[in-house]
């Protein structure tokens, strides 16, 4: 068998197993959805310039789902697994390393199309969002997603090397997503926030999602009312990319298959 | 495998942790086409030898060759690029101490997984037949007994037709049944040439399957032979044990239990009541051996 078939099984599998445990799937695909049924229904008006809350808010639960999905789920999935010595084993058999990263990420990319699906068709249905309206719109969504959930993956792996046992990778992760939802413009208008907070959320990919996905669901106008005063995409894709970068070398040189306590 | 030549061979082998030598100088040569058992107490070093035999840790010191090949080398950076280091894992089956599990995955699946990752792979049905858990194909592996799991563990690690197979305490929360069906297995597997390196904490286990048991305590490797010679078990005194009319039991130790009994026979004019000689038993060899009684 090829070993780039081999790779599609592998993201197979991952996808059978997450579809499987009915918990996981319920929460992943559904959360994002119900935040914007409840910040729909708590924030009815404009935030100004004839934008609505419910519009504004949706790329902060586009960028969330995404993260969720790649860094969260990775950075607690990988030290359980590694835990429960899959790792261990899969690195005892000639399975070339890179097929259970493509796996990984076959699972991401399932995860993150499904459920930004399900947030946009709830949105639509329910607080009228607009979609984008141009094909220029629609490429711009998708490699600000594009990169930003190769990102967040990136970070979710190298992530994963941090927390020293499958029970602490929770606890390891979650304040991280939660404090970075709340300084990057999810739950706040980001021009709301202090200065400092912003310049602080600016080094980290969050940030650069949400305000990509801006350009794409609010009006070319609104661009204004941003820090620099425009929704700058070739920022946005450029710290996106380096954080890819960083991410790489680090999932390239600190990756652990094995625990500790297996020297 | 045809050629008889060492399956695996190590010289010298040190391992450290910080100021502690888990592993001490050890020489040890596994012949092609033989079962092999390691036997030693928690922490003599028997995972830390067979993890660094396996590649999944590096040595210290000393030189070692698992079919032919270097396993620092077959598992570096480097591998890929050479032939014989790439093919290397491909020969090998590991069976390692613990039971890993696959989540929502079904013993089917895992077993058809792993099975492409092998060019020359058994047919995974007849895999999962041979370990008995052909009634639990469609069944989720979270949901197997520990016994059943382990069955999964050998059959992952049998599935790709290997050269030497590793067994690290294969038949852990086994029923004495399961335990015999499994040395069945292993017998059959050793038929067709595959070579075999168990490690085990059933003495009973190592006297049916190894050709050769070697003990390893404190780091080193304390004694080599088969499993009837180790520590001059077939020489030992023999203990002679019978029963006299009045119900007391007597027993003696002797280098010549033949003419005790002899001379016993004689003593009660034919039958002896209760009569039984025995040699140390491996366990006790064993237990001598690392100073446990």
């Amino acid at each position: 068998m090829s070993t780039a078939s081999l790779g599609l099984r592998q993201g197979g599998l991952e996808i059978r197993q997450f579809l499987r445990s009915r918990e996981q799937v319920m929460f992943t695909l559904a959360f994002p959805a119900i935040m914007i049924l409840v910040f729909g229904s708590i924030f009815t008006g404009e935030i100004g310039a004839g934008v609505k809350f419910t519009q504004y808010f949706v790329t902060g639960m586009i960028a969330t789902g995404l993260m969720t999905a790649g860094f969260q789920a990775l950075a607690i999935q990988i030290p359980m697994e590694r835990d429960r010595g899959v790792l261990k084993r899969l690195l005892g058999t000639p399975m070339p390393k890179w097929v259970y990263f493509a796996g990984k990420v076959l699972m991401v990319a399932f995860i993150a199309v499904l459920e930004t699906a399900i947030l946009l068709a709830v949105a639509a249905l329910l607080f009228g969002l607009d979609l984008p309206d141009s094909g220029a719109k629609w490429l711009t969504f998708l490699w600000v997603s594009v990169l930003g959930i190769t990102a967040c993956t990136l970070c979710g792996v190298a992530f994963s090397s941090l927390a020293r046992t499958g029970r602490s990778a929770p606890a390891v992760v979650t304040p991280v997503a939660l404090i970075l939802q709340f300084t990057s413009g999810v739950f706040f208008v980001f021009t709301s926030l202090p200065t400092w907070m912003q310049n602080v959320a600016a080094i980290f990919p969050l940030k650069w999602m949400c305000q990509g996905l801006r350009a794409v669901f609010l009006p070319e106008s609104f661009g204004a009312r941003e820090p620099a005063g425009s929704y700058e995409l070739g920022r946005v894709a450029l710290v996106l990319g380096l954080w890819c970068v960083v991410a790489l070398v680090l999932c390239l040189t600190t990756f652990r298959w094995t625990t500790r306590r297996d020297g | 495998m045809v050629d008889r030549e060492a399956a695996i061979r190590v010289r010298g082998l040190r391992k450290v942790y910080g100021a502690r030598a888990a592993v001490d100088g050890i020489d040890l040569d596994v012949a092609a086409g033989e079962i092999f058992a390691l036997l030693g107490p928690n922490g003599a070093g028997k995972t830390t030898t067979v993890e660094i035999l396996e590649g999944y840790r590096r040595r210290d010191g000393g030189e070692v060759t698992v079919l032919g090949v270097d396993p620092a080398v077959a598992t570096g950076r480097r591998a890929a690029a050479d032939p014989a280091a790439r093919g290397w894992r491909r020969r090998i089956g590991i069976v390692l101490q613990g039971t890993g599990e696959f989540d929502e995955l079904t013993v089917g699946e895992v077993v058809r997984h792993f099975a492409r990752f092998y060019p020359d792979a058994d047919d995974p049905a007849a895999v999962i037949d041979r370990v008995g858990l052909t009634g639990k194909v469609t069944a989720r592996t979270h949901t197997l007994s520990g016994g059943q799991k382990r069955r999964l563990d050998v059959a992952l690690g049998i599935v790709g037709r290997p050269d030497l197979l590793f067994l690290d305490e294969p038949t852990t929360g086994f029923d004495p049944e399961a335990r015999r069906e499994f040395w069945g297995l292993v017998r059959d597997l050793r038929a067709t040439g595959t070579t075999i390196v168990l490690t085990t904490h059933y003495l009973e286990e190592a006297e049916a399957l190894a050709d050769r048991v070697g003990v390893i305590a404190g780091g080193r490797l304390i004694a080599l032979d088969t499993p009837r010679q180790l520590g001059n078990r077939d020489s030992a005194l023999a203990t002679v044990s019978w029963r006299t009319p009045d119900g007391t039991w007597h027993r003696t130790e002797s280098a010549a239990p033949t003419a005790v009994v002899t001379d016993l026979a004689a003593r009660f004019d034919g039958e002896v009541p209760g009569l039984t000689v025995t040699r140390p038993t491996l366990e006790d060899v064993y237990l001598d051996m690392i100073g446990a009684r």
